[in-house]
């Protein structure tokens, strides 16, 4: 077996690019925005991606650019807009110990597996890829006449995984909606109208007890929120809607959001929450 | 340079991965991490694959980016069904399966 | 002396047995159905025995006869075949049960009329007869067992007939457990005899006791007599019988003074050829005899309960009996004669006491007696009858059979034989004392009777059978000892009877016993019938007096040598059950159980926790495969 000398082409390649897919890992961990984090994550990438094709793997390259750093990072920004990509980590760690157990850990882990590697293939002698692709066949023929030969159940295997894999996140993200049960805006309108209150409920998680400009946001004492005050407008109470009077009556969370709408039962239309969702 | 280089990144990428899963709340974070995980696997093969001189290393990093695709997809399904039932995103705020 | 097969009527021995039994199986199976014709059925069953036993008796002619009947046990070496034994004394005991047993079912059809539960009451007098019937037919000492079984839980459920009272609920487990004790030492001994000789047929057994080891002999001989002492009621195990009491007036008369408490006399005559070989048990059973004999007498005394009275004395005339199996061969005859006529004489003098309590309203203080002569003629009479024939009045039946006894002791010819003699003599004038004082309290002197008592006398259903058993009282010993000798008729058991040398003419003893008897009376009428009898017992008496009350303290002994003892131990068991045996248990679960909580703890829900941790343990497994590599 013949070895194959590292040239300095790809040192340079290496030096240059290896902090770089660095500092997008430690970025990405550090970065309290996910959006940042994902960003900092295709740098990484698109970093190793080019290892990829430096490294006799020029398929794999295209692959992890196309695949990894074009669809699935698209796939988790995407996701990040849908959960609400405003919610930045807090950096109050919750748990007592963890992050200091996991630093000390992750250095003894790096520092071990690194020496154990450096260790063990200080010596490795480099065969290349010279032999089974470059001049009559290349990167992609010699990974297909393997991956449709040696490989060809693992490779169907896969297919089927992949194939279970788009059904379950379908039936995962699933909402089941009755037909006919989507009512058009003149309905909604009508049915709003019935329950003797023009106005929309407030949002979720806000506690208002009117959606009119005019009238200020309580405090969970029950004191005015004086940040609501509208400008250039008196405060003054507008229509009082039923207060749950106590804890009982609150009950849990999810429960007090359903006791603060008048009329539950009657008026399905009344309740568009779920549309909003 | 070596091929020990790569290796060395590869354990030091995974390692990073490995401590942003344990420090990071946010579930699509933690996914990134472990993303980011997988990738330093592929970076090893990759380069093992160059030193033994067969490409089935190649191969295999194939089969874990789609495997790792597919991972994805279910894992941000169950992130996002989480999340519509407890608005929240946050890996400690599912902690009912417990003692 | 060999055994032939049965023959003729004899073949259907088995009948006797099996008649009672199917009696008791429709009166229990049968329900609340039978409850118009149960008694009737009862009693029918028993008088047919009585009327095959006759037969049978009539067709012996002095053989031995076997009636195999089928395999009862068949494992290993161990073959008991379910046979009976029929031969003069079997046939002796089979006609004292179904007969008196017959008459006593009779006399029960008036005594328990009113009763709800006569027909079960019927069913367990039935029961009883069958088992004693086993027990006297068995040709083996398992089917004697069985048997001896039978009748102690016909017992039980007879003294707890009227279990609503607590007394006769205790009484009825004092009984039970007593005579478990007893029966612990019969089954030691059948095992003992399995495991020495290899089989429990009668014939086996007494063919092959001879070339036993002189202890097993001995060994086997005084277990044998724990088991006849506590179904007999005889020192150390009497305490049971008085308190049996509490049963039925008709219970008492069949099953403790007539028939079941002889099974131990009946089993030491059986086994005549195990006690020949061993002197020493056959002293043990003299002495015994001798103790029990006057425990009785003194406990009779003392007592007030009219019941009490007669079942000390049945106590004491039973410890005759065994001093008279335990003399040995010359014994055996006037043993067995006085059983049979006590039978008798006993069994009428408890039914007179029914009556008298019938008539009483149930009551049975006899200082609440008196004056009753007048008021219950037939009563008085037949109770009067068996009183004399009991205490041994010149030529009625215990004036045969007792002076017997008193003459075999006197036979021994050594100092003990004197000795013997002189006790049974002084107990004859005890026997004579107390059973006078019973007569005085009851039928004479000023009437005590609570207020709105009215005596009457009972109906004939029940005088009819104290009549028979008043005439076989009078006339049993005369017919068994002079007109046609016991002696005679179980020679083929015993043997020949030696010429017998008399050491004390029996003339002599006759008269000495009888005036002995004659200072008895006298003294009772001196204590009792002169003077008003106090309607509540005197508190300042003797000494004497006390402990005779007590029955000589015999449920103190066993209460603080047994129960308390007993209970302690129970204590400290339940008490190292609870702390130890348990405490290890559920200390085991509790730090089982508490560590698991806490490690469970570790479970806090939190996903990153437990990546922390598969990080830490991939460190470690980095760290080792290093250490390895670079080792």
């Amino acid at each position: 077996m013949n070895d194959v000398v590292i040239g300095t082409g790809e040192a340079v390649v290496f030096w240059v690019l290896g902090p770089i897919s660095l500092a997008g890992a430690l970025g990405m961990v550090l970065s309290r925005n996910a959006v940042h984090s994902a960003l900092w994550l295709i740098n990484t990438m698109l970093a190793l991606g080019v290892f990829y094709v430096v490294q006799e793997a020029p398929f794999l390259g295209a692959v992890q650019i196309i695949v990894y750093t074009g669809a699935i990072m698209i796939l988790f920004l995407f996701v990040l807009m849908l959960v609400g990509r405003d919610s930045s980590d807090s950096v109050v760690e919750t748990l007592r110990g963890q992050r200091v157990a996991a630093i000390v850990l992750g250095l003894g882990f790096a520092g071990l597996v690194g020496a154990g590697i450096a260790r063990a293939t200080q010596d490795l002698p480099v065969a290349g890829l010279a032999a089974v692709q470059g001049a009559e066949t290349s990167n992609i023929e010699a990974i297909a006449g393997l991956l449709y030969s040696r490989y060809l159940l693992a490779f169907e295997v896969t297919g089927a995984l992949l194939i279970t894999a788009a059904v379950g996140a379908l039936v995962l993200t699933h909402v089941e909606r009755e037909a006919g049960e989507r009512r058009t805006q003149k309905e909604l309108s009508r049915a709003r109208f019935l329950t003797g209150r023009a106005q929309t409920l407030p949002g979720p998680g806000v506690y208002a007890r009117a959606n009119s400009v005019a009238a200020p946001g309580l405090l969970p004492d029950g004191r005015l929120a004086e940040d609501s005050f509208a400008t250039g407008i008196e405060p003054q109470e507008v229509e009082q809607m039923p207060r749950p009077a106590g804890r009982a009556q609150l009950g849990s969370p999810d429960a007090a959001l359903g006791t603060l709408d008048p009329a539950p039962s009657d008026v399905p239309g009344g309740r568009e929450g779920g549309d909003h969702r | 340079m070596s091929l020990t280089n790569y290796l060395v990144l590869a354990a030091i990428l995974f390692t990073i991965g490995a401590v942003g899963v344990l420090v990071r709340r946010n579930a699509i974070v933690v996914f990134m991490c472990i993303e980011l995980m997988l990738n330093s696997v592929n970076l090893t093969l990759v380069t093992f694959a160059r030193a033994s001189g067969t490409i089935d290393g190649q191969i295999i990093a194939l089969f874990v980016m789609v495997v790792a695709a597919a991972e994805v997809v279910i894992g941000l399904a169950i992130i996002m069904s989480i999340y519509r039932t407890r608005r929240s995103a946050s890996v400690d705020d599912a902690n009912l399966l417990k003692y | 002396m060999d055994t032939a097969p049965a023959d003729g009527l004899i073949t259907s021995a088995w009948l006797l047995i099996a008649l009672p039994l199917a009696g008791a199986a429709v009166l229990l199976l049968g329900g609340r159905r039978t409850d118009r014709w149960g008694h009737l059925l009862g009693t029918g069953t028993v008088v047919a025995a009585f009327v095959l036993g006759l037969l049978c008796t009539l067709q012996l002619d002095g053989r031995r006869l076997d009636v195999e009947l089928f395999t009862f046990m068949a494992t290993g070496s161990l073959d008991v075949q379910a046979g009976l034994l029929f031969d003069p004394l079997s046939a002796v005991f089979v006609l004292l049960i179904t007969g008196v047993g017959a008459l006593i079912h009779v006399y029960s059809i008036g005594y328990m009329a009113h009763d709800p539960r006569r027909r079960r009451f019927f069913a367990y007098l039935n029961l009883f007869v069958a088992a004693m019937l086993l027990l006297v037919l068995g040709d083996n000492f398992v089917a004697l067992y069985v048997g001896w079984e039978g009748v102690g839980l016909a017992s039980y459920l007879l003294i707890a007939f009227w279990h609503e009272r607590p007394s006769a609920a205790t009484a009825a487990k004092k009984a039970f457990i007593m005579n478990r004790v007893g029966d612990v030492g019969l089954a030691l001994a059948i095992f003992l005899m399995f495991a020495q000789l290899g089989t429990v047929a009668y014939d086996g057994v007494f063919g092959a006791v001879g070339t036993l080891a002189g202890g097993t002999v001995t060994a086997i001989g005084l277990l044998l007599l724990l088991g006849a002492c506590g179904k007999s009621g005889q020192f150390p195990l009497q305490a049971w019988l008085p308190d049996a009491m509490e049963g039925p007036t008709p219970v008492s008369a069949l099953i403790h003074a007539a028939t079941m408490v002889t099974a131990g006399v009946y089993l030491i005559a059986r086994c005549a050829p195990i006690y020949d070989e061993t002197p020493t048990a056959r002293a043990v059973v003299l002495a015994v005899g001798a103790i029990t004999l006057m425990i009785g007498a003194i406990a009779g005394c003392a007592q007030d309960d009219i019941k009490k009275v007669l079942a000390y004395s049945t106590v004491s005339q039973i410890g005759y009996m065994f001093l008279a199996v335990g003399l040995g061969p010359v014994g055996y005859v006037a043993g067995l004669a006085h059983l049979l006529t006590h039978g008798f004489f006993k069994a009428g003098l408890f039914l007179g006491a029914g009556s008298v309590m019938h008539a009483m309203n149930d009551e049975v203080d006899m200082r609440r007696f008196g004056g009753l002569a007048s008021r219950m003629k037939v009563t008085f009479v037949t109770f009067g009858l068996g009183y004399l024939a009991l205490i041994g009045f010149p030529f009625l039946s215990g004036f045969y059979t007792k002076d017997a006894i008193i003459e075999a002791a006197f036979d021994r010819g050594d100092g003990w034989g004197y000795l013997l003699g002189g006790v049974a003599i002084l107990a004859a004038g005890l026997t004579a004392f107390y059973m006078t004082r019973l007569m005085l309290m009851t039928f004479f002197g000023r009437p005590r009777w609570e207020p709105g008592v009215h005596p009457h006398e009972s109906p004939s259903v029940m005088t009819a059978p104290m009549v028979l058993l008043a005439v076989g009282s009078v006339l049993a010993g005369f017919l068994l000892v002079v007109a046609f000798p016991l002696e005679a008729w179980l020679t083929p058991v015993f043997g020949e009877p030696e010429a017998a040398e008399h050491v004390v003419a029996p003339l002599v003893v006759s008269i000495l016993v009888t005036v002995v008897m004659a200072l008895g009376v006298l003294t009772a009428w001196l204590f009792v019938g002169r003077r008003e009898v106090p309607v509540t017992a005197p508190v300042r008496v003797s000494a004497v007096t006390r402990a005779a009350r007590r029955a000589l303290y015999a449920d103190a002994v066993n209460e603080s040598l047994f129960m308390r003892p007993g209970q302690w131990l129970t204590r400290a068991l339940v008490f190292v059950d609870n702390r130890g045996v348990d405490g290890a248990v559920n200390g085991l679960a509790a730090t089982l159980g508490g560590s698991s909580s806490r490690l469970g703890r570790t479970q806090t829900g939190f996903v990153r926790s437990y990546a922390l941790s598969m990080l830490g343990g991939a460190v470690v497994v980095a760290g080792a495969l290093l250490a390895v590599t670079a080792g």
